[in-house]
């Protein structure tokens, strides 16, 4: 056995060893609950190891005890900024195994807030990277839209956040026609002139750019092989949007623009999301001038409930408005993949269904996970205060990447 | 039968099918298209190559998600599902093998670098194996978690809650303790040959005359 004798060391001599911090779980920068080991050299990151699962809540196994229908407001809580967006995906892969149709009014319905969601997300996102780098009064000017839009929300559905407002079969109630003449003319005032002031003290901003241009450079390929989705995928040059490849509801009469980055860096992420609310902003006057007149749900009455007068006078309708809300309805045994493009990338829903009331199995294929395990390819060989970019860029919310 | 629903409409898949099912050859174990899915089975052994040649050959470029499922009534109870995506072909695919909690499936890890958390999420949540992931620990349950929650015979209650302990200053883990009985529905009605025992017609049994 040798006996190592500690020296006091020399001028010179110092060997600095790579050192490891925790960033997170409680950090602002980390936009929820994200644990990251990080390996630094001096200032240089060395090696990431995001831990997740914080916030998981076995949203998944919940899902398989409650009926279809019990299980849709768990969507809104998935992701808490964009919480339509997320039923909008299980509702179309329940119509899918049931081949269901969903009246015209209702699919414009849909895409009009689907698309408000897109606003109301990309705001908290755009705000929150701006502040994560250091600027505070565009954010501030922001939330202004983004309390705008959950006042919307309200509107439609009573909730400002978990709106389970979507159904299988359309949506749950119509629209009073003063919030759609409301929401148009918000569309000509108070959202282009906020945003665009936000965005003019951000966009050609000198601070900005520095902190954000050439960092995190993800190549085409590299885009491709990580499951990239999203604005991610649009950020390194790729036009995939689910919208324009794989319509959905409506999308295919609208007429919108996909924007595309260059260089694939937080910069062009970050400029692709705000090309994206202006293009939202484009099909939500599309939707509210050509939408259509007429029922917002399905008749089908075995999926959908009937309307309250109807159910004083019918005791059929009566019938089904307690089977529907007691027993709930049975979906044909199958599975299907569904993906929508969510604000954050393709978010989707692998539903196991085996021909009763409730879900067999309902796997949620969240946008945060293949992008935050990029992380560490993505922050080798950046600066400490660079990660809070590259997050900020990702646009990660832990309730849907942890479910 | 017409299609009347409007989730999303990807390219036709005419003879996509028996074009892959003549591609793979004797890795596949059965196919079928339902619901507007292509859905194929792979022996388990063959499952690298066959998304190798499905990635290389027919321009499925992404793993979009990777789930677990579990059939406790089946000899091999698990099935792991690859939903793959071709951003050139316009086109989703489902691929999936089964397994048991000791046979291991081979890690494609070494074809998509994200495909490192999906095996560790089904790791976790299944107790299914990946032989060849170099990192297959555990991912979304807590630090020092036992079990595999989603297996079907894992209660939805768990097995032990947290709270903090003002003596011990502390979080500290018991053993669940519901104020109430978890309540399970069943949905079967009473005319489809559900046999219902009501709380006390026990009794009417046992005191039947002998």
């Amino acid at each position: 056995m040798t006996l190592q004798l500690e020296q006091s060391p020399t001028t010179g001599d110092d060997v600095i060893a790579n050192y490891t911090i925790n960033f997170g779980p409680q950090h602002p920068a980390a936009h929820g609950v994200l644990r990251m080991v990080m390996e630094l050299d001096g200032e240089i990151i060395e090696r990431i190891d995001p831990h997740v699962g914080l916030l998981h809540r076995g949203t998944e196994k919940l899902i398989e005890q409650k009926t279809y229908l019990q299980a849709l407001p768990y969507f809104d809580r998935l992701d808490y900024c964009s919480p339509l967006a997320m039923e909008h995906t299980y509702v179309l892969a329940i119509e899918k195994l049931l081949n269901l149709e969903v009246p015209l009014r209702a699919q414009y319905l849909r895409v009009l807030f689907a698309e408000l969601t897109r606003i109301c997300n990309h705001m908290l996102n755009l705000g929150s990277h701006v502040m994560d780098v250091g600027a505070m009064t565009p954010n501030l000017w922001m939330f202004e839209v983004r309390e705008d839009c959950l006042n919307f929300f309200e509107r439609a559905s009573g909730a400002r956040m978990h709106a389970a407002w979507f159904r299988p079969g359309g949506v749950h109630q119509d629209v009073p026609l003063k919030l759609l003449v409301d929401i148009g003319e918000w569309l000509d005032t108070r959202l282009p002139q906020l945003f665009e002031d936000a965005m003019s003290l951000v966009v050609d901003n000198r601070i900005f750019k520095q902190r954000n241009v050439d960092i995190a450079t993800v190549s085409k390929a590299d885009a491709i092989a990580w499951g990239f989705s999203g604005p991610m995928i649009r950020g390194s040059g790729i036009p995939w949007d689910l919208r324009k490849s794989q319509p959905y509801d409506v999308y295919d009469r609208m007429d919108f623009g996909v924007p595309v980055g260059t260089s694939g860096d937080c910069y062009d992420r970050f400029m692709v999301r705000v090309e994206e609310v202006r293009q939202s902003a484009r099909i939500m006057k599309q939707c509210l001038a050509e939408m259509p007149e007429g029922p917002v749900s399905s008749d089908d009455r075995k999926v959908s409930p009937p309307k309250r007068a109807e159910m004083k006078q019918s005791m059929e309708a009566l019938i089904h408005h307690f089977k529907l809300y007691t027993e709930g309805f049975h979906v044909p045994a199958g599975e299907v993949y569904v993906a929508t493009e969510s604000p954050k990338g393709e978010f989707g829903v692998y539903l196991v269904a085996d021909g009763t009331n409730k879900p067999y199995r309902c796997k949620i294929r969240p946008t945060a996970f293949s992008h935050l395990q990029a992380m560490d390819f993505m922050a080798k060989g950046h600066m400490l205060p660079d990660v809070t970019a590259i997050i900020g860029a990702i646009d990660v919310v832990f309730g849907e990447c942890d479910r | 039968m017409t299609v009347v629903h409007s989730a999303p409409k990807y390219s036709a898949f005419d003879g996509v099918k028996d074009t892959l099912v003549a591609a793979l050859g004797e890795m596949i174990v059965a196919a079928k298209e339902e619901h507007g899915e292509i859905v194929l089975t792979v022996a388990r052994d063959s499952i690298e190559d066959a998304l190798r040649l499905l990635r290389d050959e027919h321009e499925f470029q992404q793993l979009m998600d990777m789930a677990g499922v579990d059939y406790p009534s089946r000899p091999e109870r698990f099935e792991v599902v690859y939903c793959l995506l071709s951003v050139t072909r316009n086109l989703r695919l489902i691929v999936k093998v089964t397994t048991d909690e000791a046979t291991p499936v081979p890690t494609v890890t070494t074809l998509w670098p994200n495909a490192g958390w999906y095996e560790r999420e089904v790791y976790d949540m299944f107790g299914v194996l990946f032989a060849g992931n170099p990192d297959l620990r555990r991912i979304l349950t807590d630090y020092g978690f036992q079990g595999h929650p989603f297996r079907k015979d894992f209660p939805l209650t768990g097995y032990v809650e947290l709270r903090y302990s003002e003596e011990e200053k502390r979080v500290v883990y018991e053993k669940v303790a519901l104020a109430q009985d978890l309540r399970q529905f069943d949905f079967m009605s009473p005319w489809e040959g559900a046999e219902y025992v009501l709380p006390g017609d026990e009794k009417a049994a046992e005191g039947a005359p002998k």
